[in-house]
């Protein structure tokens, strides 16, 4: 059996007393909290303990006596081992310090039932008192076996009392972990900390203080007046899910639209936020409230960048020169795409096209460019307000603003995205029928009912019109196949660039700023676990270790505490989508919304 | 306190440091060979070279900057992340074990286990390459079957010392764990 006790730093040098603490059950350990000076009553200091023992639901006891030395304390011996009669304790610790030694002397006195009581050397003493008998020390500590270890543990108290162990949640098969009912056990006195150096009471203590009072009470006028705010938001936003909740928002066309623009979303997005933020309970548990204050900074921060880019698109007329250089390069863009056509209807890098399809094609999009221009220039007298009105929702945040901007991306290339899905179709069509008549050619065909390619005898003229079909849809794939490549490339671009955008309007919404901020500076309040040090090394005293805390790695920071959003991250693997746009399905910006579980 | 030197699986010298804090507290370091100059030497001159060869060609100088770059970059990385200066075992009886590695640099990476959730440590074997070699891992106790083991911490995973090395540490191992 070795004794482990752990000791906070901050009662190294304190005044002689008594230890307070608590013994844990199960394991051989003791925590102890803090040092009550002599001279005490002890009537007081065990009313002082009941109080703080139902105000923390932490079993406190006197564990022993502390004592320093100091001028005129001399013969104390007598006088501590009465104080173990004061208060009955199973097992009593002697700590003392001896002038020039960094180590403790430690003794631990057993009192069994029956009043008799047994003393074990803990440690190899090596003071004066003891110094001769160190020998026979020795030899009884082989007698004696195990019970004479001890490991004085050493702990930074308001470091363990802040810090949270990782994973915060423990599987009930766990056995239960030592160290973490010693991060419970100092967490949870916190009300014994409360007493200050500087109150008149009746009793003196040492333990970790506070030193930021004020400070706390801003904490705490901040948290009152944050009340108030807090309900205003809440009543806010039922309103709006009562002016949402509207039939008429509810019909068909609406409903499709706000699901398929990503400004929607980001409200609706931002909508649970507030909710979560607005709720005047206070957040249970550590999980629940590092939730809300990485929604909160992250909140905060969006707003700031919204404001900056606000500062910067309002000033100087900006706004002006963006709709004039639109118009431009939309045409600009145009140009491009009919000379882009011109050319694939020529011969483009030297192949020979199915000229009469080549030319049906090139018309066909010929138009849809002249369609769109006609679009653009009949939208140009309003583009400069909707980008002033536009530009006004960075004020919320400047994930709304890049939103808008992914949203008329989406808008103004709708040309792009009508030409793929005319290219995509033609092609897939054609691949869908080559396919079929690929399995004729071979005297197959494909099973609906049972799913699978059956083998079946045809006709002559079957055989004969299909692979005419065949021969021709062949011939007339390369021309098809060029459109739906040139498109698919010009689509891909947009796809890309709308990710892009996606990709740091979720990296905005759900990085967790606050916990990254706490780990940067202060790296104990995420704790991944412990580490010890071997303290001193002085032959002759008990073994003396630093607990440390060892804080959470940062990409387990992220992991851990991202708020949960929709991902923007592909849903098909990239050969998967390699795949789709071989066979000409569909391809669309990659989001889906399935909010990301934690 | 003592020093002995052992060799890793590929024959460089390791050097191990048993140090006996009290009758249930031990630390072993394994310490492995330094970087040598040479190979740093060898490696900057195949890359310098490498560049001026390709400077020779195009005759653009900013690519023997990116050398430079590359170098000094890749010597950081490498001290900082890949080279493990010495590891460390520190075994405390009836607390745990505390597993640390640190790296060239000064990068420390410090894993504790508590004793409660350890089970045993061994010596295992495994295929590396195309040779069989022997490690010391720390068995971690499985909370639904109180036979098996869920899982498997290895240790000098860096250094890889060589069997009676492992033995030795083993022992003294076996002995802390045995009388707490």
């Amino acid at each position: 059996m070795v004794l482990r006790i752990f000791f906070p730093q901050c009662c190294n040098q304190a005044d002689s007393g008594l230890l307070v603490g608590h013994w844990m059950p199960g394991h051989d350990s003791a925590v102890v909290l803090a040092v009550i000076h002599y001279p005490f009553i002890p009537g007081q200091v065990k009313q002082y303990l009941q109080q703080m023992r139902s105000q923390s639901g932490v079993e406190l006891s006197v564990l022993g006596s502390w004592s320093i030395p100091k001028e005129g304390q001399e013969h104390m011996e007598s006088f501590l081992r009465d104080l173990s009669t004061i208060f009955p304790q199973d097992c009593w610790l002697q700590l003392s310090r001896t002038i020039g030694k960094m180590g403790f002397n430690c003794h631990v006195i057993y009192q069994d039932l029956n009043g008799s009581t047994t003393s074990c050397k803990a440690a190899k003493k090596n003071g004066k008192i003891k110094g001769c008998d160190r020998e026979s020390g020795e030899d009884n500590e082989e007698e004696l076996g195990d019970e004479e270890k001890m490991i004085l543990i050493h702990y930074e108290q308001r470091k363990v009392m802040q810090s949270q162990l990782h994973p915060i949640e423990v599987p009930d098969t766990d056995p239960p972990s030592e160290l973490r009912e010693v991060f419970q056990t100092v967490a949870r006195s916190r009300p014994l900390f409360f007493l200050d150096r500087y109150d008149d009471g009746p009793l003196k203590s040492t333990h970790w203080q506070s030193q930021g009072r004020e400070a706390s009470i801003i904490v705490e006028l901040l948290k009152q007046a944050s009340v108030p705010l807090c309900l205003l938001i809440s009543w806010l936003l039922s309103k709006w899910t009562r002016i949402c909740n509207f039939s008429l928002f509810n019909l068909y066309p609406l409903r499709f639209l706000s699901s398929k623009l990503s400004t929607c979303d980001q409200w609706s997005y931002r909508t649970e936020h507030m909710r979560t933020l607005s709720s005047v309970k206070p957040a249970a548990g550590h999980t629940p409230f590092m939730r809300k204050a990485n929604i909160l900074v992250s909140l905060l921060v969006d707003v700031a960048l919204g404001v900056l880019l606000m500062s910067w698109l309002y000033r100087d007329n900006r706004i002006s020169i963006i709709a004039n250089a639109l118009l431009p390069a939309a045409d600009h863009v145009a140009k491009e795409l009919e000379e882009l056509l011109q050319w694939l209807m020529g011969a483009p890098a030297g192949l020979k096209m199915n000229r009469a399809l080549d030319q049906v094609l090139g018309r066909f999009f010929l138009y849809h460019i002249h369609l769109w221009i006609s679009y653009i220039h009949l939208m140009s007298p309003f583009i400069e307000t909707i980008l002033w009105y536009g530009g006004l929702s960075a004020c919320l945040g400047i994930t709304f603003a890049l939103s808008l901007l992914s949203d008329m991306v989406a808008l103004l290339t709708f040309h792009i995205y009508c030409f793929y899905v005319y290219g995509a179709r033609l092609y897939c069509l054609k691949i869908y029928g080559l396919s079929s008549l690929w399995r004729l050619f071979r005297g197959k065909k494909w099973n609906v009912l049972r799913q699978r390619v059956d083998s079946c005898s045809y006709d002559l003229d079957q055989l004969f019109i299909g692979t005419l079909l065949f021969t021709i849809l062949l011939f007339l794939l390369p021309t098809t196949a060029l459109y739906y490549l040139v498109f698919t490339l010009l689509r891909l671009v947009v796809v890309m660039f709308q990710g892009v955008l996606h990709l740091s309007v979720d990296i905005i919404n759900s990085f967790p700023l606050f916990a990254v901020g706490l780990r940067v500076c202060q790296p104990y309040q995420l704790a991944e676990g412990v580490k010890f040090r071997v303290l001193c090394e002085e032959p002759g005293t008990a073994l003396h270790l630093l607990m440390e805390i060892n804080p959470l790695k940062c990409s387990a920071v992220v992991q851990r505490y991202r708020v949960p959003t929709y991902s923007c991250y592909p849903k098909d693997s990239w050969a998967a989508l390699v795949k789709k746009l071989f066979v000409g399905e569909l391809i669309y910006p990659w989001r889906h919304k399935t909010t990301k579980s934690d | 306190m003592e020093d002995e030197s052992f060799t890793d699986i590929s024959g460089k010298p390791v050097s191990l440091d048993c140090r006996n804090h009290s009758n249930f507290c031990r630390e072993f370091t394994v310490s492995s060979a330094k970087i040598s100059i040479g190979k740093v030497l060898a490696y900057t001159c195949c890359v310098w070279l490498l560049a001026y060869a390709v400077f020779w060609v195009t005759e653009n100088t900013a690519v023997l900057s990116s050398a430079i770059l590359i170098t000094l970059v890749g010597m950081t990385l490498h001290i900082h992340f890949v080279k493990v200066d010495h590891e460390s075992l520190l075994v405390i009886g009836s607390l745990g074990i505390q597993v640390s590695s640190s790296y060239a640099s000064g990068r420390e990476t410090t894993t504790f286990i508590e004793m409660n959730k350890i089970k045993d440590i061994v010596i295992n074997e495994a295929i590396y390459m195309q040779q069989i070699i022997y490690y010391l891992c720390v068995l971690l106790k499985d909370p639904s079957d109180p036979e098996g083991a869920s899982s498997v911490v290895p240790l000098f995973q860096s250094s890889k010392p060589r069997l009676d090395c492992l033995v030795k540490v083993y022992k003294s191992c076996q002995e802390i764990l045995s009388k707490c």
